[in-house]
């Protein structure tokens, strides 16, 4: 298998033979991939792929059949979700997984989980260095919103926003958690093109702001406009790595997504 | 606490503070004191189990046995050894803690109602202890010579001074729930309701926090069972069976589950529809709950405290989560 590691920093994310059999059927037959720190990455591929599962396996939502997944050079595969997350790695969605009954604020507020510590007991009494932390939250949670443009909105249903918006709301909840590696799984899906430029625009910012972004996405405009790195899975297996312009002229890929001609 | 609640809140304790006052001058319901205090031990039971059920989306079909855990501790260790009971009361309380542990840490690691099941069959075994240690528990004939309460010297005898106590102790652990929800504890357990996998993908442990609130639930019954050892200062193991499980359950449903004003609209309520306006059905009274529980569920699943409620539910999500394209 061919090792894609093409630029000269440190790889945040090393996928080294990652395999997920579901019963009978390999969604994942062995990718050997390395995502170098502060690049956005794409990850694309036909339907049944295999990149949400990847997602899944990175994030500890699944646990990888065999091989290993390395973070910052820790192994982190079989770890259980709020333990990766605590490491640095969110993630949004495919399907808009918000908290819709909570306001937009509090969404976000959420985010801030894995990096504040208030328990039981001193939310409870109210303690004065949980109400410190509760003020903190706040603050930091509303930058989250201004950085993706949602301020206006703060304090509606996050149930009752728009998909565009609450798309970029599930961003914001993802960026309050502090990642190093921030994991988006389809964030255009069901904008229109004023809303994916945007979208493109912010992703753009999250990288230049330190945050490795990795995304699974359909809208190949967008792939091609923002990605530094793109990898090609097909049907569970690594089919291509490159830059844009490698990954437009591949044959292998063109054949890949046009069927063969 | 939002303003509503604030407000709601010193509305309740005024409500409270007069309430004895307008009934002992009605010879017809003065009694209504003493139904309080069992309604405030009730609703004792109820708030943890309301954060239980409405917020940490879980079932517990074994409070009557923390609540009889709670209340045996109290009645063998001031009786039999003549402890002091206030010093029972958090002994109580710490073993009903442990016990929770348990049978939490299994049941809650595990994804839907294992937590029902696992309390359900725990619920049986409490009870049949209670039934069969006559050494201790005096068994089916009872415990009795269980001293009351009393602070600082002062002994706790009439109805008044009991429902103050009670109602005081509902008061603090409303407000402590309250707190506890809108935090950051709180948060993290409404998100979990709402969509479990998102808050773990978050960094939110979802079964260290289903296992605090189960433990924090078993607490409270436990305390309410304490103070309910120590008011009829009699204890009978049937007081602590299945049947009043389910009907501290029913209790939180038919206020409302998610909500902790329901859960003690609800405890008050069935308190006084089981002791005082449905005597008549006698044997009848299980298809009476039956019967209010199918209606509740029917046309008001969020209980009756929806209906003093104005904010509109969040609509349903335009997405659907049914396939998960890889």
């Amino acid at each position: 298998m061919i090792r894609s590691d093409k630029n000269s920093a440190a790889p945040i994310l090393e996928l080294r033979d990652v395999r997920m059999n579901f019963g009978g059927v390999a969604a994942l037959k062995g990718i050997l991939h390395d995502v170098p720190e502060g690049i956005i990455q794409a990850v694309i591929g036909p339907n049944g792929a295999g990149k949400t599962t990847l997602f899944h396996c990175v994030s500890g939502l699944l646990r990888p059949t065999s091989g290993s997944i390395l973070f910052q050079g820790k192994e982190i595969s079989g770890f259980v979700p709020h333990r990766v997350a605590q490491l640095g790695i969110s993630r949004t969605f495919q399907h808009v997984a918000l908290f819709k009954s909570m306001s937009v604020l509090e969404n976000v507020m959420l985010g801030r989980h894995p990096r504040t510590r208030s328990g039981f007991w001193a939310t409870g009494f109210r303690l004065p260095g949980m109400r410190r932390e509760e003020r903190r939250i706040k603050e930091s949670a509303g930058s989250c919103l201004d950085f993706v443009g949602l301020d206006d909105v703060s304090h509606l249903q996050a149930g009752t926003l728009p998909l565009g918006k609450q798309k970029m709301l599930e961003i914001a909840r993802a960026l309050a958690t502090e990642p190093q590696l921030l994991l988006l799984d389809e964030p255009a899906g069901g904008l229109n093109m004023r809303e994916t430029e945007v979208l493109g625009e912010l992703i753009q910012r999250i990288c230049k702001d330190g945050t490795t972004v990795v995304l699974v996405e359909h809208d190949m405009n967008l792939v091609m406009d923002i990605s530094d790195q793109i990898l090609v899975l097909h049907y569970g297996e690594y089919l291509a790595a490159g830059s844009p312009r490698e990954i437009k002229d591949n044959p292998a890929v063109i054949e890949a997504y046009l069927g063969e001609s | 606490m939002k303003k509503a609640d604030r407000l709601i809140f010193i509305a309740l304790i005024c409500f409270i503070a007069i309430f004895p006052w307008v009934v002992q001058n009605i010879s017809a319901i003065s009694h209504y004191v003493e139904l309080m205090v069992f309604a405030g031990i009730f609703g004792l039971v109820c708030l943890g189990l309301s954060l239980l059920m409405g917020y940490a989306g879980q079932i517990s079909l074994a409070q009557a046995a923390f609540f009889g855990i709670g209340a045996y501790s109290s009645g063998i260790l001031t009786a039999h050894f003549g402890w002091n009971p206030w010093l029972a009361m958090p002994v109580g309380a710490l073993l009903a803690a442990a016990v929770a542990w348990m049978v939490g840490i299994p049941a809650l690691r595990l994804k839907g109602h294992y937590l029902a099941m696992a309390t359900l069959g725990f619920g049986v075994i409490v009870h049949i202890v209670f039934n069969e240690e006559v050494d201790w528990t005096g068994g089916p004939s009872g415990m009795v010579d269980i001293p009351g309460l009393s602070i600082a010297g002062w002994k706790i005898s009439s109805e008044l001074q009991w429902y103050y106590l009670v109602w005081g102790a509902v008061l603090l652990v409303l407000l402590f729930s309250f707190h506890i929800l809108h935090s950051r504890v709180g948060r993290a357990l409404r998100a979990i309701h709402e969509e479990e996998v998102a808050a773990e993908a978050m960094g939110v442990p979802t079964s260290r926090y289903k296992v605090q609130i189960f433990i924090f639930g078993a607490v409270t019954a436990a305390v309410a069972g304490s103070f309910y050892t120590h008011y009829v200062t009699f204890l009978s193991p049937s007081s602590f069976n299945l049947m009043w499980s389910i009907r501290f359950v029913l209790m939180v449903m038919v206020g409302g589950m998610q909500s902790l004003w329901g859960a003690l609209l609800g405890a008050v309520l069935l308190t006084f529809v089981g002791n005082e306006w449905l005597q008549v059905f006698a044997d009848f009274e299980v298809v009476v709950y039956g019967g209010i529980l199918l209606i509740v569920a029917l046309f008001l699943p969020q209980g009756l405290i929806s209906l003093f409620r104005r904010e509109p539910a969040a609509p349903p999500n335009p997405i659907s989560h049914a396939s998960d394209e890889g």
